[in-house]
C-alpha cells in the first residue's frame, strides 16, 4: 500500500491533548494491541514452551525433543508435555526420568490416551 | 583448578573447560553500575562515573592525568562474534579490561531457525551457537574475570526464533545476565510464524524475568532494514511500546525492560537534528524504561575512521538524553568479521566519549520550545496514529499482514515496501495448540494457563519434587555431540599459538592475519590491483582490500588490506633488550628543580645539521628544555675545543653534541676526540658526554669513550631521564654554587 503522508489531516483529534494526555493515549492503544496477544498465550502452548517444561523437570534438550514429538504425533500436546510424563510416573509409580525415557521410546502412549479418554491408567 | 586470574599470565582455556560438568554459575540476573555523584580521579571531579576496576587498561592520554581511568556510570557492552568461543573468551577478557561489563555474544547465524537447543561446542558463522556448554565455560571465565577486574560482568545472547523458551530456560539456569527478546523481531526478520513467536515469547519472559535478567527489544533492527532508516522512526515506537506493554504484563519489571534505541542517521546527512529529536521523545513517552543507546550500524562503510566519528556523535545523543547501557559496534564491522583490537577499540571509543562529556547536562539545556520540541510532538502523534491503525485495521497480526512495519515512508506516509507476513505462514506455522481443560505443567517460571492439581497448588513443581529452577542440581549436561567439531579438537590445533610459537592474530588463534595500510599515488582500481601485487610480493598469503578510499581521482589512493604470514616466531629464541626504564618527566623536573643542570650543545665538525638536537632541546618539541634544563647552544659546524671550553666555562653537567656525517668515520673520531679533550682538562669524572644522530648508537658512543648516544627517533625524555639519573648515580658534581 502506498500513501501519501496525510499526518496533519490525521491528526488532528490529537491537537488537544496535552503531552501527558498524548502519553496515556500511547500506551493505552499499546495495550489495546496487546491484549488479544496475551490471551492467545495464556489459552496454547508450542512444542518448544514443551520442550521447556521437560527441561525444566531434568530432561536433556535431545529427550525432551524426543517426548514432545511423540506428543505431536499422538496429538496430545494440549495437555502438557510433562503432565504426560508426571501423569504417567504417578501411575506407573516410576520416576520422572523413567517415565520420560519410556515415552521418548513410543512405549505406554497407548495407556496414556486410554487414560486421558477415561481419565485414569491402568496399574 | 584456578581460583585468580594472574594479569601476566593468558587465560587457561584449557582449564575453562575441564570439570564445567559441576559447575554452577554463582549469582544471577543482570547488575547495573553505581553511579557515582561525585567521583574526584586523579586532578578531577566527575559526576556521570562509577566505580574504577581495580585492573584497566586506561586511555592512552591518561598518562597525562596521573594514569587515571574514569568508568561512565552506565553499563558498556561489547559484542563478540567470531565464531569460536574459546578464542572469543580471550577477547572478553581484554574488552574487561578496557571498561565492558556487558558481554553480548553473538549468535551463529541460523540458530533462529533451529528447532530445539544446539549442543556441544560447534564452529559459528558471524557468532557462536549459543549452547549450554558454551554458556557455562563462558560464564565460568567471565567470574574470574569479574574477579580481576573487581566488578561484575553480564554476559547476555539472544532468546528468540524457533525454540525461545528452551533458549530462556538455559539462560535461567546457567546464569545469564540479560538477552534479547522480542518476538517482533522472529516475525519481522526472521519469518517466524506470528502465532508461534508471540506464544513462545510469553514463556520465554516469565521465565527471564524469574531469573531477573535485562530484556533488549529488537526494534532497533527496523533502522537497520528499512530503505530510508530515519523515516521509520513512528514505528520504532510503536515496536517498542508493543514489547514493553507485552513483557510488563507477563511480570516482567519495568527496571528490566530495555530499548534497544540506535541514532537512525549518521552524517553527511545532518544526523543530530534529526536524531536528538527522535531520542527525546522516545525518552518522554518511555519514562521509568532503561536506555540501551546502540550505535548505528546502518550507515556503516569500511573507512574505521567515518565510523568512529559517527559513533561519537551516538555517545553525544547518549549523554544529551539518557543511556542506561551505551552500547558498542566494532569500527570494522563495514569491513570483516570483527577483530580482537576493534572490538576493544569500539570500548574505547564509548569510554573516551562518555567520560569526555562528563556532566555535560549540567552546562547544556535542550531547548523544548523551538523546532526541537516540535519535532518531538510530531514524532509522538505519528507514533499514536500508528498505533490506532493497527487497531483500526484489526490488530497486529492483521498489522504485519498488509506490511505495516519496516516501510520506509513516514508514518502516515506509506511507501509499501514494508514487511508482510501472512498470520497463517512463516516457520513453525500450526505447530501452536491449544491448551486442554486439564493442561499441566509442573514447573516454576511457566506462563498462562495451568491446571495445577490442587495439592500442588502453591508450587506447581512440588509434583516432581523440584524442578531444575529450584534445584540446580537436576539439571542435565550435555558436553560435546559432534567428536570432530568440537573446541577440544580447535583448540589441540592452536595450542602452540598460544604456547610457544606467536603468529598475528585478529580472530582466532594462530588465523596469521596482518592488516597493511599503504597510499599508494595511483587512480582507485591501479591502486588495487598494484595493492595486492605489493601483498604478494611481501609473502602475504590470501591478500585482500578491506579498504580503498580516493585521495583524489589522479595523485593516489589510500589501501588498507589483509592478509596472513606464513611464518610463525618463537618467542623463546628472540633476544629481548631490557627494558629502558625511564624517569617520569616529574621526577626530572623536581630533580633539576633541586639542582640546576647546565648543558652545552653542538652540532660539532663541518656539519651544519641542526634539527636533531634542536628536537631534543626544544621544549616546543618536547625536548628537554622543558624540564628545567639550562643549555647553551653553541649551534652548528663547531669545534670540539670550543664545546669544552664552553663546559668548563659554565660548569656544565653534561655536553651534548650532534654528529650526522659519517664519512671518513668522522662521528666517531669526533666523539673520541670529546672524550679524551674532557680527561686532558681534568673535567671528564665532572661531566657527562652524549653524542646523538642518525648513525650514532649507544655501543658506539661508549666504546668511543662517552656516556650515552642516542640514535634516530630519540625523545627528549629519554636524554632527559639518562642525564638526571646518570649524575644522581655517578655523584656527578662541579661543587658550584649555585
Amino acid at each position: 500500500m502506498q500513501r501519501e503522508d496525510d499526518y496533519e489531516i490525521r491528526r488532528k483529534h490529537l491537537s488537544d491533548l496535552d503531552d501527558k494526555e498524548l502519553s496515556q493515549r500511547f500506551w493505552s492503544l499499546a495495550q489495546q494491541v496487546v491484549e488479544p496477544l496475551l490471551d492467545l498465550a495464556k489459552k496454547n502452548t508450542s512444542p518448544s514452551i514443551e520442550r521447556s517444561v521437560l527441561m525444566r523437570m531434568g530432561f536433556t534438550s535431545l529427550e525432551a525433543k524426543g517426548i514432545v514429538e511423540r506428543c505431536v504425533e499422538h496429538q496430545l500436546l494440549g495437555k502438557g508435555a510433562g503432565h504426560i510424563v508426571w501423569r504417567l510416573a504417578q501411575c506407573k509409580q516410576m520416576e520422572i526420568p523413567q517415565a520420560g525415557y519410556a515415552l521418548a521410546e513410543g512405549k505406554y502412549w497407548e495407556e496414556i490416551k486410554q487414560y486421558f479418554r477415561e481419565e485414569k491408567l491402568s496399574g | 583448578m584456578v581460583e585468580t586470574l594472574n594479569p601476566n599470565e593468558k587465560l587457561d582455556i584449557e582449564e575453562i573447560l575441564e570439570n564445567l560438568e559441576n559447575y554452577r554459575p554463582r549469582r544471577k540476573g543482570w547488575v547495573w553500575r553505581k553511579g557515582l555523584q561525585k567521583n574526584k580521579l586523579g586532578p578531577f571531579t566527575y559526576t556521570q562515573t562509577s566505580q574504577t576496576p581495580n585492573q584497566s587498561c586506561s586511555l592512552p592520554a591518561a598518562k597525562y592525568f596521573e594514569s587515571i581511568d574514569p568508568q561512565p556510570e552506565c553499563t558498556v557492552t561489547s559484542e563478540i562474534a567470531s565464531g569460536r568461543f574459546e578464542d572469543d573468551l580471550r577477547r572478553m577478557r581484554m574488552a574487561a579490561w578496557h571498561g565492558a561489563d556487558h558481554i553480548m555474544v553473538i549468535r551463529t547465524a541460523g540458530q533462529s531457525h533451529f528447532d530445539g537447543l544446539i549442543e556441544g561446542t560447534p564452529e559459528g558463522v558471524g557468532g557462536v551457537p549459543i549452547t549450554r556448554k558454551q554458556i557455562r565455560a563462558t560464564r565460568k571465565a567471565l567470574d574470574l574475570i569479574e574477579d580481576e577486574v573487581g566488578r561484575p560482568i553480564n554476559l547476555h545472547s539472544y532468546v528468540s526464533g524457533v525454540a525461545g523458551p528452551e533458549v530462556a530456560v538455559l539462560f535461567a539456569e546457567e546464569g545469564v545476565n540479560g538477552a534479547h527478546q522480542d518476538p517482533q523481531y522472529n516475525v519481522l526478520y526472521r519469518n517466524v510464524n506470528v502465532v508461534r513467536s508471540f506464544v513462545d515469547a510469553a514463556e520465554a519472559k516469565v521465565l527471564m524475568s524469574g531469573a531477573e535478567l535485562a530484556q533488549i527489544d529488537g526494534a532497533h533492527n527496523a533502522n537497520a532494514t528499512a530503505r530510508e532508516a530515519w523515516k521509520v522512526m513512528p514505528e520504532l515506537m510503536v515496536q517498542h511500546a508493543i514489547n514493553c506493554a507485552y513483557s510488563q504484563a507477563v511480570g516482567m519489571s519495568k527496571d528490566k525492560i530495555c530499548l534497544s534505541t540506535v541514532p537512525p542517521t549518521a552524517p553527511p546527512a545532518p544526523a543530530v537534528r534529526l536524531d536528538l529529536p527522535y531520542a527525546v521523545a522516545l525518552r518522554d513517552f518511555f519514562a521509568g524504561y532503561r536506555m540501551r543507546a546502540q550505535m548505528n550500524t546502518k550507515y556503516m562503510e569500511s573507512d574505521t575512521r567515518e565510523v568512529t566519528v559517527t559513533h561519537t556523535l551516538n555517545v553525544l545523543l547518549s549523554r544529551l538524553t539518557s543511556a542506561d547501557i551505551q552500547s558498542t559496534i566494532t569500527p570494522d564491522e563495514g569491513r570483516n568479521v570483527p577483530w580482537h583490537f576493534n572490538s576493544i577499540h569500539a570500548v574505547n571509543t564509548a569510554k573516551q566519549a562518555l567520560v569526555g562529556m562528563d556532566g555535560l547536562k549540567e552546562m547544556v539545556q535542550l531547548k523544548s520550545d523551538g523546532d526541537l520540541g516540535k519535532k518531538v510532538r510530531e514524532l509522538k502523534e505519528r507514533a499514536v496514529l500508528f498505533l490506532e491503525e493497527i487497531l483500526v485495521e484489526g490488530g497486529y497480526f492483521q498489522a504485519v499482514d498488509k506490511g505495516f512495519f519496516v516501510d520506509s515512508g513516514y508514518y502516515p506516509e506509506r511507501n509499501g515496501d514494508g514487511i508482510a507476513r501472512d498470520p497463517a505462514g512463516g516457520i513453525g506455522a500450526d505447530t501452536v495448540v491449544p491448551r486442554d481443560d486439564d493442561y499441566f505443567a509442573p514447573v516454576c517460571g511457566h506462563f498462562g494457563d495451568n491446571h495445577v492439581p490442587t495439592e500442588f497448588a502453591e508450587n506447581p513443581c512440588t509434583a516432581i519434587s523440584g524442578c531444575t529452577l529450584c534445584k540446580p542440581e537436576k539439571i542435565r549436561y550435555i558436553d560435546e555431540l559432534d567428536e570432530e567439531d568440537n573446541a577440544a579438537k580447535r583448540l589441540a590445533k592452536s595450542k602452540p599459538y598460544r604456547t610457544e610459537l606467536l603468529k598475528p592474530e585478529v580472530e582466532w588463534a594462530g588465523d596469521g592475519v596482518v592488516q597493511v595500510t599503504m597510499f599508494l599515488p595511483a587512480s582507485l582500481r591501479v591502486a588495487e590491483v598494484a595493492a595486492l601485487e605489493i601483498a604478494k610480493k611481501m609473502n602475504l598469503e590470501e591478500p585482500e582490500v578491506i579498504h580503498k578510499q580516493v585521495m583524489h581521482p589522479a595523485e593516489g589512493t589510500l589501501i588498507e588490506l589483509k592478509g596472513k604470514v606464513p611464518f610463525a616466531i618463537n618467542a623463546k629464541e628472540l633476544i629481548i633488550p631490557p627494558e629502558e626504564k625511564l624517569l617520569t618527566a616529574e621526577q626530572i623536573r623536581e630533580e633539576i628543580g633541586q639542582r640546576e643542570f647546565r648543558i652545552v650543545a653542538a652540532t660539532v665538525g663541518e656539519d651544519e645539521h641542526s634539527v636533531g638536537l634542536r628536537e631534543i632541546l626544544d621544549i616546543k618539541h618536547g625536548g628537554i628544555e622543558g624540564f628545567g634544563f639550562k643549555h647553551h647552544y653553541l649551534g652548528t659546524s663547531v669545534a670540539i675545543s670550543k664545546v669544552v671550553d664552553a663546559a668548563i666555562e659554565i660548569a656544565a653537567d653534561a655536553i651534548l653534541i650532534s654528529t650526522i656525517i659519517t664519512h671518513a668515520d668522522i662521528h666517531r673520531l669526533n666523539m673520541r676526540r670529546l672524550h679524551e679533550l674532557c680527561v686532558e682538562k681534568g673535567i671528564r669524572d665532572k661531566v657527562i658526554l652524549v653524542c646523538g644522530g642518525t648513525q650514532i648508537s649507544n655501543d658506539m658512543a661508549k666504546e668511543c669513550g662517552l656516556d650515552a648516544g642516542f640514535g634516530r627517533g630519540t625523545k627528549g625524555i629519554q636524554v632527559a631521564s639518562f642525564l638526571v639519573e646518570t649524575r644522581q648515580r655517578q655523584g656527578l658534581d662541579w661543587k658550584r654554587s649555585s
